[in-house]
């Protein structure tokens, strides 16, 4: 018999509207899920289960009196780096460890106003910072697929509840690979969109140039369904690009016969294991069967996009970060002997060791003599990679390559070691660079672990994305693969 | 390149962070490394480059009108505030 958690949100959504079953039931189906299967995944800080039942109540009574929001009664997750209004927001730090939000982030707000229920907040790295999340205060969040593997990060924790089954959907930040990355690691569609297409108010900031919401879901169905009522101009962001939302599911199911792939070159290089590779190689043929044809381009420069966002981020976060100065909210150190003292200690012992490491890296290289050598030669050489691909998408409608070099990795295997980390990001960071809108697919396996094949798509094209990814999803089960334990 | 231990000081200090005798051999090492990797930038030909700021062409941050949007809520925002009195933030005094 098929169980509640093996439908995908499209699904679930027909199923309320047909009254097949109640957002009651579904919430309460999905929170006893969570009581059973959370202790052992760490995938969530805070679990909401009174005001999500009261949310599903509310649902059923709107479906009932055919009022109802699109997407009213679906159980979603939050990460926990947006506000919610009266809940604890950790963003996965000590620094937050007592911060209730006093507003609702935007799209919080939104995916309430359409019906979502939320059922709690997700463990994430802290501050949005890690590719493992190890780095999270409330400890590290373990792989569904397999206990002893991380799930990726920073949106660890949203990716290990989806893929779980303890919710249909998660929200994801995705700042130089954690949504895109997770989703690879744990065998889920994880949509990055355009920079500007979801607004980042009440998201709390790591790099704000290059911070973008979105979405951890089944399939790339779903993640229109959910995109369509996340998307849109907000005067809140001053960064929100105000231009029309279009219906992501109307374009769907558009034929692929005669789309052009970019294959990154510089994709294929370097760090990639020839296992991930070959099922990469195995995706591309799916596009050649549905009439998709194949051209090789290069972006020369993309090599740099790790070094070049390892100056941008940490100074755009260290700049971010100073607001955590243990005044007016967040942590503060005990008996502070002056001014400076209690920011020093506030901020040392509130933070974990990579956001300090972070915010060092970006202090430096914005400080007085050294501006100039880093921080404005890797604005520079951003305009010559995002060039690149402006060049690339003359010539393709899309590229394609991996979302990361491995399937995932063991926890603790590179928590010694910032550069090796840092390297996970290698095939994400480009588009966070370029602000353009990706995604990642599930694409087979490899040892039991899932591998990600990456799209990535000029600016506001996520219609194209998502239409190339459905493509392929009804041709392959990847999508519906539950990992062992959790079915 | 290779930080000393009065370099990893200064920039603790300027970025107003504490460390621990212990945590600062660990941040002279990593951040050596770290400046080490991202000079390879410095092979990148940006003569005629101009930087980039924003990553979508043509987009300016806006304006909007000097309105007041937002009703007092320093109650509710002060909830989350470490020390409060008199409807003020408390830090230690500053002026002697």
């Amino acid at each position: 018999m098929t169980e509640l958690h093996h439908l995908t949100l499209a699904e679930l959504n027909e199923g309320l509207r047909a009254r097949r079953f109640s957002s009651v039931e579904l919430t309460r189906h999905f929170l006893a899920r969570i009581e059973r299967l959370n202790p052992a995944l760490n995938a969530l800080i805070t679990v909401t289960a009174e005001q999500a039942l009261a949310a599903a109540h509310r649902a059923d009574e709107l479906l009932a009196s055919g009022e109802a929001g699109a997407l009213a009664g679906l159980p979603l997750v939050h990460k926990d780096i947006f506000c919610t209004d009266g809940v604890l927001t950790t963003c996965g730090s000590r620094m937050l460890s007592n911060f209730v939000a006093p507003y609702d982030a935007t799209i919080v707000e939104k995916l309430s106003q359409s019906g979502v229920v939320m059922l709690g907040k997700a463990n994430m790295d802290e501050f949005a910072m890690g590719s493992s999340n190890e780095t999270s205060f409330y400890g590290p969040v373990k792989n569904p697929w397999d206990l002893k593997k991380v799930p990726g990060g920073s949106s660890g924790g949203s990716a290990a509840a989806v893929a779980a089954r303890l919710a249909p959907v998660a929200t994801a930040t995705d700042t130089g690979g954690s949504i895109r990355q997770p989703a690879a690691l744990t065998g889920l569609t994880g949509l990055k969109p355009t920079y500007g297409r979801v607004s980042r108010y009440g998201m709390i900031a790591f790099a704000s140039s290059l911070d973008q919401a979105g979405t951890l879901t089944y399939t790339a169905k779903d993640a229109a369904l959910v995109l369509r009522d996340m998307a849109g101009f907000d005067p809140r962001d001053s960064t929100s690009v105000d231009t029309p939302v279009p219906d992501y599911l109307a374009t769907l199911d558009q034929p692929l016969a005669g789309l052009k792939i970019g294959l990154l070159k510089e994709f294929f290089e370097g760090g990639l294991e020839e296992s991930t590779a070959k099922l990469i190689r195995e995706a591309l043929q799916v596009y050649e069967r549905l009439g998709a044809k194949l051209v090789e381009v290069s972006l020369p420069n993309l090599p740099l996009s790790v070094p070049t966002y390892y100056v941008v981020a940490p100074a755009e976060c260290s700049s971010n970060l100073s607001r955590f100065d243990g005044v007016r909210f967040g942590y503060r150190c005990e008996n502070p002997k002056d001014l400076v003292d209690m920011y020093k200690r506030s901020r040392g012992e509130g933070f974990g060791a990579e956001v300090k490491r972070r915010i060092m890296t970006g202090t430096y290289v914005l400080s007085a003599g050294y501006y100039d050598a880093y921080y404005l030669r890797a604005q520079k050489v951003r305009r010559l990679i995002t060039d690149d691909f402006a060049r690339a998408f003359q010539q393709v409608d899309v590229l394609m390559g991996p979302t990361s070099p491995t399937p995932a990795f063991d926890i603790g295997a590179k928590v010694d070691d910032p550069i090796t980390m840092y390297l996970n990001d290698i095939y994400t960071i480009g588009a966070n660079l370029a602000g353009l809108p990706a995604l990642s697919i599930p694409c087979g396996t490899v040892g039991g672990l899932p591998v990600g094949l990456q799209i990535i798509g000029p600016h506001f094209a996520e219609a194209k994305l998502l239409n190339v990814a459905h493509g392929y999803q009804n041709e392959t089960p990847w999508h519906r693969a539950i990992p062992k334990g959790y079915e | 390149m290779s930080l000393t231990d009065h370099d990893v000081k200064n920039i603790a200090h300027l970025a107003r962070l504490e460390l621990t005798e212990e945590q600062l051999p660990v941040y002279v090492d990593s951040l050596s490394k770290i400046f080490d990797f991202v000079a390879q930038l410095d092979a990148a030909d940006t003569a005629s480059v101009e930087p980039m700021a924003h990553p979508l062409a043509d987009q300016v941050q806006r304006m909007r009108p000097d309105e007041v949007l937002d009703s007092d809520q320093h109650a509710k925002y002060q909830r989350n505030a470490p020390r409060v009195e008199a409807d003020l933030y408390l830090v230690p005094k500053v002026i002697e």
